[in-house]
């Protein structure tokens, strides 16, 4: 899923403190980290990779065909598109804060030219074969069946952690990222799940606002035939700010906490009341 | 969300047409009244109408008093300080249009209610029509013919319905908008459509594009105003634990948590992935301010390392000698030389998340 044998990572923004952070991190979790690109720094080095001026130089010398995009929010878009261009195939965007526009504008443009995007402002993702592509801390994975699919990072950690510490191994971990736009959806990763040879069940971390979870109920209780649990973060949390009327239009009293409770139960999906809970529902 | 006013300035710019009208902040500004006139408070939240911020009047005295009346109500908590003043449409009828994003279908939306005004949100989905726009493509004008037909429109406001759908896509598109609504749109008795109500929300990430727009929410209290312009989301609730974690998935999490030990928060404030004691500190500091009757402090070390948080959260309890308790919970990386430095802080911290929620708990409820 999203990672295989033959998948080769460039690092967009090598040279900067995340990027080489976790170019190496990446690197010692078995990932093939094949280039690193940063406008201006071609010819240098950073962490043993060789790092290009362009996406474009550093596909035709090292036939890389996935990318990380550690780039300032910004910049972000520019850096997708020149990737995409380049014929990549999957792009992580780690990137926080990149305006809603550049992300539907990569989103769109990916989709048109058969490049998948997963972020913007995500951790990216694990898998317990081919390394990782982002920021997750590869030291609370374990090698397992379970797949992991989250719109949220450190709180992913925590549940994989625990997960971890009961002894459940993880097959693939996707954070799908925390903003409205995003380029890969909970539904897509699900599908994908169910379609994996290497994944027995499911754990799918929530949390309020939009309609993901609910949309992810009505999936699971149609297509996903492996068993699943859910934990949903925010239930204690007061009721957000309403912005105009559209919001409400869109979601029909959907987006609470007991909202997507209530709906994944409907679809046989078990949810945590604590992450710890989460093994033992398993 | 931009205020009414402003909402109408972005209109008017992209020739959207707005009612005639001016902002007055104080009674005495109101000028001469000609024709019948609507005063509405200018206030960010919703369900202003219902709260009286809404009020009519035909001449300078009544509407002196409208005013005067609205600046001195407060509407969900918060003081009114400042009314537009319009002229009052001869309504025929009331629209509901906004452009939006959808979530799900990743693009934005224009949806239209025949029957626009208040309660729009429970109409029935049959009756919100809804069009994808395509940003590579743009709003068409087979939308507005669509549309039209729907709303039983002529010739004449079939045009006119053509040109503001485009102008409202070209607001929504070039200005990062996350939402531009007019409800109601109002066609008046004489034909002509006018946005009697204007919401905007503009995209913050977006905000460096426009620094022409006040992105300052009314709605935030000034500790949450304070750590919005640190880059910290703080939101103040109504319990007595201060929350601090790194993530809003994880504080809302650790919120959950307390409540299985049947404690509050009193502050949700996320570090968000910073990896600079500084921010830690300054994060403390606002915490402080917030004072809570514990402060809990939760790590899950990553981007941000856990000596980094150990060391804000010591050099914030020195500068400021604060004697509110802190419980620390606190894993990932580098946590071995944070846990020993917290310990020689004297700061009280755990590597179990459940036990540090217990502690945290009890310390709230002592008296």
């Amino acid at each position: 899923m999203l990672m295989g044998a033959e998948t080769k990572v460039i690092v967009q923004g090598i040279t900067g403190h995340q990027g080489e952070y976790h170019a190496k991190s990446m690197l010692n979790s078995g990932t093939k980290v094949v280039a690193g690109v940063t406008p201006g720094r071609g010819g240098s080095n950073v962490q043993g990779v060789r790092v290009f001026d362009d996406v474009r130089t550093a596909v035709s010398d090292t036939g890389a065909n996935a990318s990380v995009v550690f780039v300032p929010a910004r910049y972000a878009l520019d850096a997708v598109l020149e990737a995409i261009e380049a014929g990549l195939r999957t792009v992580v965007v780690i990137s926080e804060h990149v305006p809603q526009k550049d992300a539907l504008i990569m989103i769109e443009y990916g989709r048109l030219k058969g490049c998948r995007i997963l972020g913007p402002n995500c951790p990216g993702m694990t898998s317990s074969r081919y390394g990782k592509m982002g920021i997750m801390p590869s030291q609370i994975f374990k090698k397992g069946k379970t797949g992991v699919v989250s719109r949220s990072g450190t709180l992913t950690y925590e549940i994989v952690n625990a997960l971890s510490e009961a002894g459940i191994g993880q097959s693939t971990c996707v954070g799908i990222g925390g903003d409205r736009i995003v380029g890969t959806s909970m539904l897509e990763v699900l599908e994908e799940f169910e379609a994996d040879p290497d994944t027995d069940n499911i754990v799918l971390v929530g949390e309020i606002g939009g309609m993901a979870e609910e949309e992810a109920a009505q999936l699971i209780k149609n297509k996903i035939s492996k068993p699943v649990v859910a934990y949903i973060a925010g239930r204690t949390a007061p009721p957000g700010k309403r912005m105009g009327h559209a919001g409400a239009i869109i979601s029909r009293g959907a987006g609470t906490a007991s909202s997507k409770i209530e709906a994944l139960n409907e679809a046989g999906v078990r949810v945590a009341f604590l992450p710890t809970d989460v093994p033992g529902l398993l | 969300m931009l205020l009414e006013h402003s909402g109408k300035e972005l209109f008017r710019r992209y020739g959207i047409p707005i009612p005639d009208g001016y902002l007055v902040r104080d009674p005495k500004d109101i000028l001469p009244v000609t024709k019948p006139v609507v005063v509405k408070a200018q206030v960010q939240v919703g369900g202003r109408g219902k709260a009286g911020g809404i009020r009519f009047a035909s001449n300078y005295e009544q509407a002196q008093k409208a005013t005067q009346e609205i600046l001195d109500l407060k509407i969900s908590g918060k003081a009114v300080t400042s009314v537009l003043i319009e002229e009052r449409l001869n309504v025929f009828r009331e629209i509901y249009i906004s452009i939006t994003m959808d979530r799900s279908r990743r693009l934005p939306i224009l949806m239209i209610i025949k029957q626009g005004g208040m309660d729009v949100e429970s109409a029935p989905a049959e009756q919100v029509m809804t069009w994808t726009v395509h940003p590579f493509v743009g709003l068409s004008d087979y939308i507005a013919r669509e549309a039209a037909a729907d709303l039983q429109l002529d010739d004449a406001p079939t045009r006119q319905l053509s040109e503001l759908l485009k102008r409202q896509w070209k607001l929504f598109w070039e200005m990062d908008c996350d939402l531009v609504e007019m409800n109601p749109l109002v066609q008046t008795a004489d034909g002509r459509l006018i946005a009697a109500d204007a919401k905007v929300v503009i995209d913050e990430d977006a905000a460096y594009r426009h620094p022409e727009i006040d992105f300052r929410e009314l709605d935030r209290t000034p500790l949450e105003q304070e750590a919005h312009g640190k880059g910290l989301a703080l939101v103040e609730l109504d319990g007595n634990i201060g929350v601090l974690a790194n993530g809003a998935g994880l504080t809302m999490a650790t919120l959950d948590w307390l409540s299985s030990f049947d404690a509050k928060g009193r502050v949700f404030l996320d570090l968000g992935g910073t990896d600079d004691e500084k921010v830690v500190e300054e994060a403390m500091v606002l915490m402080a301010k917030a004072t809570p009757k514990v402060i809990l402090v939760n790590i899950f070390g990553g981007i941000t390392k856990c000596d980094t948080v150990a060391n804000g959260i010591l050099a914030a309890r020195n500068r400021l000698g604060v004697n509110i308790p802190i419980v620390v919970r606190i894993m990932g990386v580098n946590e071995e030389p944070a846990q020993l430095r917290l310990q020689q802080g004297g700061v009280v911290a755990f590597h179990d998340l459940d036990q540090a929620c217990e502690k945290a708990a009890s310390l709230s409820k002592e008296v």
